[in-house]
């Protein structure tokens, strides 16, 4: 039954400011019809002000927001047909599970037994049937956020926001969560919002994630996308791990790294010689390797860390850069010993992605450890 | 023993000047009470039960008790309507009207009960501002009379009493998640459903909490009954100062006293008992 019903979202030019503050600025974006877009980006980039211009709770400075091709600016949040689901859940803590799921329904006056069915689908849709007539104070929070989603897939929203929907969760209980509301959604072929300062999430719900960052748009791209071919030295820090190395461009496709070696890219750098360029090399796409090598970065270990399917090494390079490498784990591998001198190489060029190097220095979560 | 109980006995000594003055100021003349109230004649001869029993043969007595009960409820009940608009109008406001309102409301606590009593008294008498205004105006043909009247009395106390009641209210509306009004929104609720399905269940620990407050205010507000009423309304507080201080009955105003207390109190424990049973999932405030 994966029918599409969403509404498609357009917003084009779309800023807001509170007061002297931008907290949105030139926001374009089209959202397909029964597309899961994240907005991802780190706290005070604008994502949640954007989720409130799309809920209809804050009117824009400017710009336009559409729904399936009409402007929507001027409709208040009670009529333009939205499923919210907000971080805490905000289920109604003096009405049953039921009569929460119920709200939307008897708010648009449907017939009682019109009332009584959809509910009990949406209850068994979300597997809560068992617990209709308790209190929301009577659940764990994975019910909590099953009742909150099937209350905003009860009113057949054309499109439904997530705020923040996983970060009360436990951490085991995450993922479980996400694949199963990642299903829900998508059975309901109904299109989804999901804002969020976690990567992981994003990456595990989204089928396009849009990066925000100081109230602009960095990036909209598929997570693979993302991942692969960061369109900045923000996004490549900010979407999984990676390790930045400062160098000189020498040659065309030539960088010469702070840290000792001349790297060869196979491809132009497109950049002139001598500009100060930020190499982003991801820990899966470097290795412990042989010193034979001309392109072996030396670096002194510092500690390995296993983490179940991978191991971690940091090492540090002789200008300074800590550089992590993820390996996957097999029997017989030596594990570096803090200290000891090792070497390490770049397993595919073509998979560093260049910047240039930024006047003020390279991000700050840069060194955030794994 | 325990180190335990040594330390908790020394943390209770400072409270000894306070329990000393509660002993002496309410404990010991609330025990005089009853032992008054249990005398059969004011001259204090022999003890029996006869005072409650000529209060509950007496339907003079008891038609007092009923009108000074509901007049607490009536009064409790204008305060809750008028308050609550209130108490939206200050949570939807800036930290400067919120600044504004909460000056408004605690002002006519910091003047005197009786000096807020005569100011009624001037809007409302004959020659007072509502007379005055509605003659000059044409409205009406005669001075109406709205002093000690009923209505009069209840106007006076609502606006007397209505910070108990918008304070608890106000910081029931606080108390309130933005969250839960927003998602009734994006559910497709009016402001007016918002109103009755989320914010009125969910502030009603609040609201009965002040309504308590201005119930047991109103019920045994003296003065204001008194002065607004003019003695041609008679409730409990002035049946009890006649018996005591007019006719010098102490024992039978002993007794009156003492169902007034019960009487009051008996409702606020009711009311209070009702709404843990029934306000379902909701702190109490």
């Amino acid at each position: 039954m994966s029918e599409v019903r969403g509404h498609s979202l357009d917003l084009k030019g779309v800023g807001h400011a509170f007061g002297a503050t931008v907290a949105l600025d030139e926001i374009n974006l089209a959202v397909a019809a029964g597309e899961l877009i994240a907005l991802l980006g780190p706290s005070g980039c604008g994502k949640t002000t954007m989720l409130q211009i799309i809920a209809g709770f804050l009117r824009p400075s400017r710009g336009e927001v559409r729904f399936d091709g009409a402007r929507v600016e001027h409709i208040p949040a009670n009529r333009r047909r939205i499923g919210m689901v907000f971080q805490n859940y905000a289920l109604f803590p003096h009405l049953s599970v039921f009569e929460n799921v119920a709200y939307g329904l008897r708010a648009r006056k449907r017939p009682g037994a019109e009332v009584t069915a959809k509910v009990e689908q949406m209850l068994g849709l979300a597997q809560m049937s068992a617990f209709a007539r308790r209190l929301p104070g009577e659940l764990s929070g994975g019910q909590q956020q099953r009742v909150a989603l099937a209350r905003a897939l009860a009113i057949d929203p054309g499109l439904v926001l997530l705020d923040e929907p996983f970060s009360a969760l436990d951490k085991n209980l995450r993922l479980d969560m996400q694949i199963e509301i990642k299903s829900l959604l998508k059975t309901f072929g109904v299109t989804s919002i999901i804002v969020t300062h976690d990567q992981e999430e994003a990456l595990s719900m989204a089928d396009r994630i849009v990066v925000l960052s100081k109230g602009r748009i960095e990036q909209i791209d598929s997570p693979d996308a993302l991942y692969d071919r960061p369109a900045s030295l923000f996004i490549s820090s900010f979407i999984g791990h990676t390790n930045l190395l400062r160098g000189i461009v020498t040659e065309n496709d030539r960088v010469l790294l702070d840290a000792g070696p001349e790297i060869d890219l196979g491809r132009s750098t497109q950049r002139r010689r001598g500009t100060p360029v930020t190499l982003s090399v991801r820990p899966e796409n470097i290795a412990l390797g042989a010193a034979d090598r001309p392109d072996a970065i030396p670096v002194t270990i510092r500690a390995t860390v296993p983490l179940g399917a991978v191991s971690v090494t940091e090492g540090l390079t002789t200008s300074g850069e800590a550089v992590k490498v993820s390996q996957a784990r097999a029997a017989g591998i030596a594990r570096a010993q803090a200290g000891e001198a090792a070497w390490l190489a770049i397993s595919d060029v073509s998979r560093v992605s260049i910047f240039s190097t930024p006047a003020d220095g390279v991000p700050d979560h840069q060194q955030r450890s794994v | 023993m325990s180190p335990d109980s040594a330390t908790g006995t020394n943390q209770l000594l400072p409270a000894v000047p306070l329990a000393a003055l509660f002993f002496a100021a309410f404990v010991l003349p609330l025990a005089a009470l009853v032992v008054i109230s249990l005398f059969r004649d004011p001259q204090f001869s022999g003890l029996s039960l006869v005072q409650y029993v000529r209060f509950l043969s007496d339907p003079f007595s008891l038609k007092v008790l009923t009108d000074t009960l509901w007049l607490g409820a009536e009064v409790a009940l204008a305060t809750l309507i008028l308050a609550y608009p209130l108490a939206l109008v200050y949570v939807a406001s800036g930290p400067f009207m919120r600044t504004l309102i909460t000056f408004l409301i605690m002002l006519p606590l910091l003047t005197s009960t009786v000096v807020r009593t005569f100011a009624w008294i001037v809007i409302l008498g004959r020659d007072g501002i509502v007379n005055s205004a509605m003659l000059s105006l044409g409205f009406w043909q005669a001075p109406a009379r709205l002093l000690y009247t009923w209505e009069g009395m209840v106007l006076a106390l609502t606006q007397i009493q209505l910070p108990l009641m918008a304070l608890p209210l106000i910081n029931s509306l606080l108390r309130l998640d933005r969250n839960l009004t927003r998602a009734a929104e994006g559910l497709g609720a009016s402001r007016a459903r918002i109103f009755v399905t989320v914010v009125l269940p969910l502030t009603l620990p609040g609201a009965i909490a002040g309504w308590l407050l201005v119930f047991a205010a109103a019920a045994t507000a003296f003065i204001t009954q008194t002065l607004v009423g003019g003695g041609r309304i008679i409730l409990m507080p002035s049946h009890i100062y006649q018996q005591a201080v007019g006719v010098q009955d102490w024992p039978f105003a002993a007794a009156l006293s003492l169902i007034f207390t019960l009487a009051v109190t008996g409702i606020v424990f009711a009311v209070g008992a009702l709404s843990r049973r029934y306000v379902r999932g909701v702190d109490a405030a």
